[in-house]
């Protein structure tokens, strides 16, 4: 095995993992402001995907083009989705949030199987294919292009949060909702709020990914367990913590199915969660 | 009359906890809520900003029935609620803090010069604008929570347990502080267990037990009433 190929490992599992680094930080950003796990995230991602994937079949719009209209359909689906469902079960016991949100995520997957068929779908000919070789290593030009865009909605988030008054709002309600409430921020409207970014997130990485990778009912599954070790490793609520989590588990599951076995590599990932659970259960960020 | 409550019952669930009670607060003036652990004292706090809805009677506040008000909008007309135990934003600096205390539109527009007159009483929330806000001790938390409850321009200022863990120095600096905010026409309504404390500041008090009022009137009085101290100390 040559350091080529090793280089070749990190670098596809960094762009990867930026990818896996957004998706956890609306999972993470969601879970700190009102403490509930969005189950469906990795469905949502799903969403995200068929949402691109049917631009382009209907409309012939390109990937890169519809990142804003999918972006508004997720960020409407995710006021829709706190008002009608999570409001309603905000105050009630752990188990019935489980319930709840993982419901919606065999739901969301039943209604994309019946309507559009559990096969396997492609962009053809997306404005950006093809690939381009540095001393050896080779990079695919929609992952580089994905992970950059990732990057920067995850920087454009990152702002949002610490540097404007509504971020800080947001903050805020995460922290201490009564306190919050009682200063005139509306704690309701926080968390709807907090449901568009969060699915904002998986609607940019989901564009993205469609440029590349197939498009199917159950493509959410393993993004969305991935997205979960990610907020442990980082810490539940800590969006910068997601980023970090990100990349080491794009790099482990990289690296890892490199070294044993590809069809080995959930298995390194949740030997990391294993690992973080035992050693530092909070996460790297985190203060939960 | 700025606060003005009427008969209020409330009820967690099933569960009464309030019975009857009336109350109210002139312009100015500061008002201690006193009684026995449980008694009830945070729960009427916390049914004026709107935490917890009464199940009957009449909330009113600048002649507005604020019965209905959802916890948020109960800012905008004036009253500004400083929980027991502080709770200040703990990840977020302390200029922050302050500045999230005049979210609603009235209070923003006065922002910068709010910020200066509570700089002004409290000078070490200054110094310490870009401090995290947990890494402070629990006398300059409670600064900042009554700092960021002043933030919101109040015309009633209520706070739980001011005095609760602090040290005795800034007790006394704290009572003065409070008499400055009420010389400047806001008044006071707060809870506290520790009788003879309380009463050296406010003008008048209201003593419950289990629930129900039991006892009211200026300070002077109450001080050396027996009723409250048969409800202190069941003689």
């Amino acid at each position: 095995m040559t350091s080529q190929v090793i280089i070749q490992a990190i670098i596809s599992g960094i762009l990867m993992g930026l990818i896996y680094a957004l998706i956890a930080a609306g999972l993470s950003l969601i879970f700190g402001l009102m403490e509930i796990v969005n189950f469906a995230h990795g469905d949502h991602l799903m969403l995200s995907m068929f949402s691109t994937f049917w631009f382009w079949m209907l409309f012939g719009i390109d990937p890169i083009f519809s990142i804003p209209l999918t972006i508004i359909l997720m960020a409407f689906l995710g006021v829709f989705t706190h008002y009608f469902i999570i409001r309603k079960i905000l105050n009630s016991t752990m188990l019935i949030q489980i319930c709840a949100t993982f419901g919606l995520a065999v739901t969301i997957r039943a209604l994309a199987q019946f309507f559009f068929t559990p096969d396997f779908r492609t962009i053809k000919n997306p404005i950006i294919q093809g690939k381009f070789e540095v001393y050896g290593v080779f990079i695919g030009y929609p992952q580089l292009f994905a992970s950059f865009v990732c990057l920067f909605a995850f920087i454009l988030l990152y702002l949002f949060v610490t540097k404007t008054e509504t971020g800080t709002a947001l903050q805020a309600t995460s922290q201490d909702r009564q306190a919050a409430e009682i200063l005139g921020i509306p704690s309701n409207k926080m968390f709807a709020l907090g449901w568009a970014i969060g699915l904002s997130c998986v609607a940019v990485a989901g564009s993205m990914l469609s440029n590349y990778y197939y498009v199917f009912p159950d493509v959410g599954v393993n993004f969305s367990l991935f997205a979960f070790v990610a907020v442990a490793l980082g810490g539940f609520g800590s969006i910068n913590g997601s980023l970090i989590a990100g990349v080491i588990i794009g790099i482990v599951e990289s690296v890892g199915g490199l070294l044993i076995d590809p069809s080995y590599k959930l298995l390194y990932v949740f030997a990391v969660y294993l690992l973080v659970v035992i050693l530092r259960p909070q996460g790297i960020f985190g203060r939960y | 009359m700025l606060l003005n409550i009427k008969n209020i019952d409330v009820a967690y669930d099933d569960y009464q906890v309030i019975w009857n009670v009336s109350l109210n607060v002139k312009e100015g003036e500061i008002v201690a809520l006193l009684g026995p652990n449980g008694s009830g004292k945070s729960t009427i706090l916390n049914s004026i900003s709107g935490l917890i809805k009464i199940k009957s009677g009449e909330i009113n506040f600048n002649k507005i029935q604020i019965n209905k008000y959802e916890t948020y909008q109960r800012v905008g007309v004036g009253i500004s609620h400083v929980l027991e135990r502080r709770r200040v934003f703990p990840y977020l600096t302390v200029l922050q803090n302050l500045l999230l205390g005049a979210y609603h539109e009235k209070a923003k527009t006065e922002r910068e010069k709010s910020l200066q007159n509570i700089y002004n009483f409290f000078p070490k929330l200054k110094d310490r604008s870009n401090q995290i806000a947990n890494t402070m001790s629990g006398g300059e938390q409670q600064m900042l929570a009554i700092g960021r409850g002043l933030m919101g321009m109040p015309k009633l200022l209520m706070v739980d347990e001011p005095f609760l863990g602090l040290a005795p120095l800034v007790i006394e600096d704290l009572k003065l502080i409070f008499k400055k905010i009420a010389e400047r026409g806001i008044s006071i309504l707060f809870v506290e267990q520790n009788v003879r404390l309380a009463l050296s500041m406010a003008h008048r008090g209201y003593v419950l037990e289990s629930g129900r009022l039991v006892i009211d009137g200026v300070s002077n009085d109450l001080i050396n009433s027996k009723e409250l101290k048969r409800v202190f100390l069941g003689s």
